[in-house]
């Protein structure tokens, strides 16, 4: 028993400390990773913010100091830039529009039972794992008239004309990173979708099947409607992700050839890595924050009008 | 062995008040139950006694010493959790000596302690088991067996019995009885089922949506509720509350019916008749007080229930005991035992009659 | 909803097509990238778009592992993951504790705060990060990834942690403290033992994100004993970009450390990275 004790002159420090681990445990366990991340990320954004508006060029070390909106000024007038902005928009659509049919295609396979399924769960998940610069140096092998298959079998089903790499075609260019980005982006999708699928409750496709649902009306009134949430949101967050996802591009094309492949997060990252142009890259970058902000915002208000739930 | 006061007890969370002003005091080695309909705050109390919620106001003393700043593991109280909350990767003996582990008692000492608990229990076959190898009802035991154990100055119950079915429920409610008479230690012990409460407790606290209601005995709630919710929280089946006028001599019914009952400053308040089913009786037409039409009839065996329909004044349920031979539109006379029947002010108050 | 109905032959078949094409192209790209690997040098240009080459050698793998510097890729790649990883999965266990067990304030501000980190292009802080590791002079070293990389990956690994945190009932912790233990007693004697899938699979998420990490790493490395295998092997692919046995077999050895975590986590996969997402 510890009534004795508690009425012992020292047990006003015993209450005090108590209320103070309950208010204050929290933020112990939560500091390190609010210190980390403010110190690692929040503060270079600010300061990159801030880079937008100044002269910060390594290679010309005397001519710093703040512009104001100078970077901007040239960015408006960069043909560069306004090319890399279109890039991005098709480079976007193209990967996302791809990974997520695919993906909730294979997501509503894994949903039914066969034979086998944990393997090719695993298999078919497997792109995933794959690092991403490896993703990209495989297929630009591939697309490798030299030592990849596939110039040769799409020259044979007469898509081209002869078998030469895409990559080195500004036409056509962009559609080798596009694949890369969807063969690596299905199991994303995938495994979300299913995750979704399963939480459906089997007795409302049983109730759909005694009501006389046909298979699509169980698709298009059931399934659709339950992963409507999941869908808004994974794709609003994918899209951000794949607009600033620059590794793929950056080890297949470099940007090129003449810019073709050039979207504004690789625009970024060689203005700052090759040219040391630190002040232009942190410009770029704010445009398409700035970007990416509006349309997150205009998905959201869209959501709210549409989403009645 | 503890004494357990709280005074003038409040909880809140931000500018939400969950309890207000609860005042109680639990003698040493008796057995209270807090009931109450969801929501009312009984497990909050519950926790907070326990120190898994910390105290907003008022004092809460264990034998006359200030509790409220008392980490739970300086409290020396059991309990035993709705879902048991057995530790799953460890087995049963482990879970029952768990609190003697942290507590650095000899190995013998705790292997002994458990033994005797699992024998008790009627767990010995078990205690090498993991939880998740174990039945509703063993695991329940055991959960029981990790209080026991400990030897503590209470035992805080938080509806230990409602995730059990019906026949094991009756069956380790007789067990904590039994317990209970062996040990003869403080018990609080929480729940929503009324049998549970009427069975087990020496006294019953009825709460709802914070505030204490009533505490009294079993039959003291039963026979003389403080007001209308206790009354019909309290006996089943529910209490029939009729809508009553005041009545020279006594109150009248919706339909004119006038009844002789209670003193005349409560004819003045009374607001509702409130008779539980057991003090209605099927009469000759002469000695009736209503007269109605039967819509339900259900023999239960022991018992049969009559759901009648009184026109003007509404749905009156009557029990009787044993087989009633009495269909379904049959034509009922209803008496009144105005000895038993409760009188309620405009408030739910219970008027003193 | 498949048991109830009969389905037509026609139906199933075009499932197990459907499946085959699916499994095909996830693994074709492995396949060439391992054929080309294990087919000899005088081969690889008579024989370079053939299905099955007609010699295997390990060959090519030799070279790399003895003539060049990807041991030392390796290991600097190791280091970092597995560091990363480490500290990574300790802090984000704490902070999704404290998600998952308290309601305090500003919580909503700090997740918050985490999410937006999560939004904003990350080369947005290439250019201020490459300042500030200069400055501290911390170019070149494996330190500076690690940082870097674990600030990147802490607010997934909460959110992480915390819905493994939340799959674990409150009462288990405060049936601990009645019995005597001190919360911190309680975690980690009851929760941490029922946590360790969870921060199993946390470990292999980050290392997975730590071993493929490219731009940071060739902006904060560029000595070559520093290098991290990503940056490495795009040296290498530069170097001697016409040795394609040589860099594929290279590529298949980055694949492998991704592949065995890959297979230890494939489980948590579907309910680890949405539990929290999907049922709210």
């Amino acid at each position: 028993m510890t009534a004795e004790a508690d009425n012992a002159p020292g047990s006003h420090r015993a209450r005090g400390s108590y209320y103070f681990r309950y208010m204050v445990e929290p933020y112990l366990y939560l500091s390190p990773a609010v210190i980390v991340i403010a110190l690692v990320m929040l503060v270079p954004l600010a300061i990159g913010i801030s880079y937008a508006f100044q002269a910060v060029n390594l290679l010309r070390p005397f001519e710093t100091g703040w512009v104001g909106f100078e970077n901007f000024h040239a960015l408006w007038s960069d043909r560069k830039f306004w090319l890399a902005l279109t890039n991005t928009f098709w480079w976007t659509l193209g990967s996302i529009v791809f990974q997520f049919f695919l993906g909730l295609g294979l997501a509503l396979l894994l949903n039914t039972r066969f034979y086998g399924k944990r393997l090719v769960q695993a298999l078919v998940f497997l792109p995933w794992a794959v690092p991403t610069f490896l993703s990209a140096l495989t297929w630009a092998w591939l697309f490798n008239p030299t030592i990849g298959p596939l110039p040769h079998w799409l020259a044979a089903l007469g898509i081209l004309s002869e078998p030469f790499n895409i990559l080195g075609d500004p036409n056509l260019a962009m559609w080798g990173p596009i694949t890369a980005n969807v063969w690596f982006g299905i199991p994303f999708f995938a495994i979300t979708l299913l995750a979704a699928l399963q939480s459906i409750p089997g007795e409302l496709y049983e109730a759909a099947e005694i009501d006389g649902a046909s298979t699509w009306q169980k698709f298009t009134k059931i399934t659709l409607p339950f992963l409507a949430p999941m869908i808004a949101i994974t794709v609003m967050l994918r899209t951000i992700w794949i607009a600033n996802f620059a590794d793929l591009i950056f080890v297949m094309t470099g940007g090129g050839p003449a810019n073709s492949t050039q979207i504004l997060s690789t625009y970024i990252f060689t203005t700052a890595f090759r040219k040391l142009d630190f002040g232009y890259a942190s410009a770029i970058a704010v445009a398409l924050l700035g970007l990416l902000l509006i349309y997150a915002a205009v998905l959201l208000v869209l959501r709210r009008k549409l989403v009645k739930i | 062995m503890a004494r357990i006061e709280l005074n003038n007890v409040a909880k809140s969370y931000g500018s939400v008040e969950v309890l207000r002003d609860i005042n109680l005091s639990v003698e040493d080695g008796e057995f209270i139950v807090l009931v109450g309909p969801s929501g009312c705050g009984k497990s909050t109390l519950l926790r907070m006694i326990a120190g898994l919620e910390p105290i907003s106001g008022g004092e809460f003393l264990v034998d006359g010493g200030r509790m409220n700043e008392v980490p739970p593991r300086d409290r020396d109280m059991a309990m035993v959790f709705q879902s048991y909350a057995l530790y799953p990767h460890m087995d049963v003996s482990r879970n029952m000596g768990f609190s003697l582990e942290i507590r650095k008692a000899q190995k013998e000492e705790r292997s002994r302690k458990v033994a005797d608990a699992a024998k008790t229990l009627g767990l010995t076959s078990l205690t090498e088991r993991l939880p998740r190898a174990l039945s509703g009802g063993q695991r329940q035991r055991v959960a029981m067996g990790r209080a026991i154990v400990r030897d503590p100055s209470a035992f805080l119950f938080d509806e230990p019995l409602s995730n059990l079915d019906a026949a094991l429920r009756v069956e380790m409610r007789l067990e904590i009885a039994r317990l209970h008479q062996r040990l003869s230690a403080t018990m609080i012990y929480v729940t929503h089922d009324q049998v549970e409460a009427l069975t087990l407790a020496d006294r019953i606290v009825v709460l709802n949506a914070g505030d204490i209601q009533q505490v009294g005995t079993p039959l003291e709630l039963y026979e003389r509720p403080s007001n209308k919710f206790v009354a019909q929280f309290i006996g089943s089946p529910t209490m029939n509350i009729l809508g009553v006028d005041r009545a020279e001599n006594g109150v009248k019914l919706k339909d004119g019916t006038t009844l002789q009952i209670g003193s005349d400053s409560a004819h003045w308040q009374a607001h509702e008749l409130g008779v539980r089913p057991e003090h209605l009786d099927i009469v000759t037409e002469e000695a009736a007080h209503m007269k109605g039409v039967a819509e339900l009839v259900e023999h239960l065996g022991s018992d049969t229930n009559i759901h009648a329909n009184v026109p003007g004044v509404g749905p009156v349920l009557v029990r009787q005991h044993g087989h009633f031979p009495l269909k379904t539109g049959d034509a009922v006379n209803i008496a009144v035992d105005l000895e038993k029947s409760h009188l309620f002010g405009f408030e739910g108050r219970r008027l003193e009659i | 909803m498949n048991a109830l109905r009969q389905t037509s032959p026609w139906v199933v078949t075009g499932k197990y097509l459907a499946l085959a094409f699916y499994i095909a192209f996830a693994l074709f790209p492995l396949y060439w990238l391992t054929k080309i690997a294990v087919t000899p040098d005088k081969l690889i240009f008579s024989e370079g778009t053939a299905l099955v080459p007609s010699r295997f050698t390990l060959e090519n793998f030799q070279t790399v592992l003895l003539q060049t510097d990807f041991l030392a890729y390796f290991r600097n790649s190791l280091i970092v993951s597995l560091g990363t990883a480490a500290i990574t999965t300790m802090i984000a266990a704490a902070a999704g504790y404290a998600f998952s067990r308290f309601d305090f304030r500003g919580k909503r501000l700090i997740i918050a705060l985490m999410l937006i980190t999560q939004m904003f292009p990350l080369l947005m802080i290439i250019a201020p990060i490459y300042k500030i590791v200069a400055t501290l002079g911390l170019l070149n070293s494996l330190t500076s990834l690690i940082i870097v990389y674990t600030a990147f990956n802490i607010p997934f690994a909460t959110f992480l942690m915390q819905s493994f945190f939340d799959g674990i009932p409150k009462e288990l912790e405060d049936a601990g403290m009645i019995d005597g233990c001190t919360r911190f007693e309680a975690l980690r004697k009851i929760v941490l033992p029922l946590t360790l899938p969870g921060l199993g699979a946390t470990l292999g998420f980050i290392f997975t994100a730590a071993w493929s990490e490219l731009l940071f790493a060739l902006m904060l490395i560029n000595s070559n004993d520093a290098m991290t295998f990503p940056v490495g092997l795009l040296t290498f692919v530069s170097k001697f970009s016409v040795d394609w046995g040589q860099m594929m077999a290279a590529g298949v050895l980055a694949l492998v450390p991704s592949c065995l975590f890959f297979i230890f986590i494939q489980r948590y996969l579907v309910q680890g990275l949405t539990s929290g997402a999907v049922k709210g």
